[in-house]
């Protein structure tokens, strides 16, 4: 007789709940939902009579067709969403939403328009905080987006990064709650040191505006790292830097110029133009289809450093210079050995 | 050791529990409370005194019962109840000057219990995650609670430097919630639309009314000086709360808020002052280790258990059933298995 193997409705991975069939079939397989076994004696199927039906309705579900499931999963996600009924961190970061559809909705753009290629993943511990320290470039964050789904989908851990982001963030309608329940904070020590010393995988682009602003001139240039603030912060939750660099995001909107009245006006820090915007339109809203690589470097330890180096404004600088200069070096490694900017 | 206890703002929701408290508590020799109008619930064998803090005759008060405790929860959150903002401010701060004022000179003070806010700091897109008691606002205060909250915590920090013998307990208490207890947030989710800010969806913490009353009890028994974040754990986002009381959400674009905001307040619906429309906006969130670790409290309820007891405790009626919601779940599953069972 074949395992029957309770695939739960909610699309959700719960094999280890599911009863083993042992040789010796005398008393009810069925858990209860309290944990524990029923303590009535098998009829059939290793069950009892009370629970043979919705053993039989658990088999079926197992033979349900994919598309099934997938509806099932689809409309407890609803029910959980219509009710208010999932869970929100300290910070906002909803995974409910995030693993549903934020991270579902990027897919795609991950695996079939930029065609994404992460290397040096093991580089990223499986337990415990760490900070990863990428390059800015791309007029959008796409670049942010794509690393946290290329550590979610691609590391054995499946890892939530959570990303620091700017105040005008935080500041915009739509995009701040959305920044916040995928699981971006304000960047600033308090937030960062916060995340890293309860075991969080934070994600920070110090280049900021001056990096993803950046015209297409100046494309796989470093920016001034920030103020070294995320070294510091490093430095005191004695987690280690993860240097990642950023290949293929500086093509996919190249900047030429930059409206720099229209920016002021509206509080912006630059509106671009690129070669197809404004010029065509929504059109030119599109990206254009380079084939990205996202490469994570080796860890740099900061926990021999201690928490009083964070006050030592000659090391914060020294290795905030040794962050940059490994990922400067990295980009130029991969930029060399790509064969075009499509392909 | 509390034996002698005055309690300004008696005759609200919070001051009458705790004076029924206390009163309950054969180890308080006396509860005083002081209030402009008399309380309407039990507060057990605690003496009333019908008097308004700003008079003179409240330090008279202090020094004939040789009051050793006083509990000052008199500062009002909203201007409808006090009959506009300028009022509102006289009672806020003035008064506490006043009470203070007193308390300094009374020889037989050994305790200052102040019931602060959350409020103290502000609501931006600046703020971190989450405040903790050392941390300063990244906002400007306007008027209102805040404000007038920050200027009370000032002179309350002013008599612990002039009296170092007195122990200051300065409690910040997010918002609180419950069955009972009666504020402008849960009038606004009890409103059978509820609106929102466009675009937004700010992080908010409750406490429940049974947690900070319990919390104010032993700031009085016990020794606990210091300033403590009063919340419960976790936080909840106002789309959330909104779903979780079943009530349709209905979004207003952030300028339009405002004047949204002056409507309700002229219907006497949810008395909205513009620094709650910055919390719409941005929300808050802070820290309570220092309350769990120091002051060696956890709150029974989480900020989440708090809001479902305010949302059972007060009956309200949830227009989205998730009863009704599952129910039709299921049944479109039942419907899927029995087409699968008809194909098999």
């Amino acid at each position: 007789m074949p395992e029957a193997r309770v695939i739960p409705l909610d699309g959700r991975d719960s094999s280890h709940t599911a009863p083993r069939r042992s040789r010796r079939a005398a008393q009810c397989e069925a858990v209860g939902a309290d944990g524990k076994r029923c303590t009535a004696k098998a009829v059939a199927e290793g069950v009892c009579g009370e629970h043979l039906a919705e053993h039989l309705r658990a088999e079926a579900a197992a033979n349900a067709p994919d598309w099934e499931r997938k509806l099932a999963g689809a409309l407890a996600f609803m029910r959980r969403r219509v009710t208010g009924d999932y869970p929100i961190d300290d910070f906002g970061f909803d995974p409910d939403l995030t693993e549903n559809v934020l991270l579902a909705a990027m897919r795609p753009l991950y695996e079939k328009y930029f065609r994404v290629e992460a290397r040096g993943l093991d580089n990223i511990p499986s337990t415990g905080g760490a900070l990863v320290v990428a390059n800015h470039s791309g007029t959008i964050p796409l670049d942010a987006m794509m690393t946290q789904l290329a550590i979610y989908d691609h590391h054995p851990a499946q890892r939530h990064l959570r990303m620091l982001g700017a105040d005008l963030v935080f500041k915009s309608p739509f995009v701040a709650p959305l920044a916040r329940k995928s699981g971006s904070t304000l960047a600033c020590n308090e937030d960062a040191e916060r995340l890293m010393s309860s075991g969080e995988l934070a994600g920070v682009w110090p280049e900021g505006f001056k990096g993803i602003g950046k015209p297409f001139s100046e494309r796989y240039k470093l920016q001034r790292f920030g103020r070294g603030g995320f070294v510091s912060a490093a430095l005191r939750s004695g987690v280690p830097i993860i240097p990642c660099s950023i290949v293929g995001a500086e093509e996919i909107y190249p900047i030429v110029g930059n409206v720099k009245v229209l920016a002021r006006l509206l509080g912006f820090p630059y509106i671009p133009v690129t070669p197809f915007f404004p010029l065509l339109g929504p059109v030119g809203l599109l990206p254009l289809p380079s084939k990205w690589i996202i490469e994570f470097g080796e860890p740099i330890p900061t926990d021999e450093l201690g928490a009083s180096a964070a006050d030592d404004p000659m090391l914060v600088f020294n290795l905030t210079d040794q962050v940059r200069e490994v990922i400067q070096q990295t980009l130029y490694k991969l930029l060399l050995g790509r064969r075009s900017v499509f392909f | 050791m509390s034996t002698v206890v005055l309690i300004t703002g008696v005759s609200r929701y919070l001051g009458g529990r705790l004076a029924a408290l206390l009163s309950a508590d054969s180890s308080v020799e006396r509860v005083i409370g002081v209030d402009l109008v008399p309380p309407r619930q039990d507060v057990g064998r605690t003496e009333f005194v019908r008097a308004d803090i700003r008079n003179p005759i409240i330090a008279k008060v202090i020094a004939s019962a040789k009051v050793d405790t006083v509990v000052h929860m008199s500062v009002i959150a909203t201007p409808f109840g006090a009959g506009g903002r300028a009022a509102m401010k006289e009672i806020n701060v003035i008064g506490t000057m006043q009470l203070l004022t007193a308390c300094q000179k009374a020889p037989s003070l050994e305790k200052l219990v102040v019931r602060s806010t959350t409020a103290v700091y502000g609501s931006s897109s600046r703020d971190p995650a989450l405040f903790t008691e050392g941390m300063e606002p990244r906002s400007v205060f306007r008027s209102g609670y805040g404000k007038d909250s920050t200027e009370v915590e000032g002179y309350v920090r002013g008599l612990g430097r002039r009296r170092p013998d007195v122990d200051v307990t300065l409690l910040r208490f997010a918002n609180f919630i419950g069955p009972r207890i009666d504020t402008p947030l849960t009038r606004y989710f009890s409103l059978s639309v509820v609106p929102r800010v466009l675009g937004f969806d700010p992080r908010i913490q409750f406490i429940h009314e049974d947690d900070g009353v319990e919390v104010l009890r032993r700031s009085v028994m016990e020794n606990r000086r210091g300033t403590f974040n009063v919340a419960g754990s976790g936080v909840l986002l106002v789309s959330q709360a909104i779903r979780r009381a079943g009530r349709p959400a209905v979004q207003v674009p952030s300028p339009a808020v405002a004047v949204v905001g002056s409507l309700f307040r002229r219907a006497g619906l949810v008395d909205f002052s513009p620094e709650q429309m910055d919390f719409l906006q941005f929300g808050r969130g802070v820290d309570t280790t220092r309350l769990r670790e120091d002051f060696g409290f956890a709150p029974a309820y989480t900020t989440l258990q708090a809001f479902d007891d305010f949302v059972a405790g007060r009956g309200l009626t949830r227009y989205i059933d998730p009863e009704r919601v599952s129910d039709v779940e299921q049944r479109v599953l039942a419907g899927l298995e029995r087409r699968r069972t008809a194909h098999a």
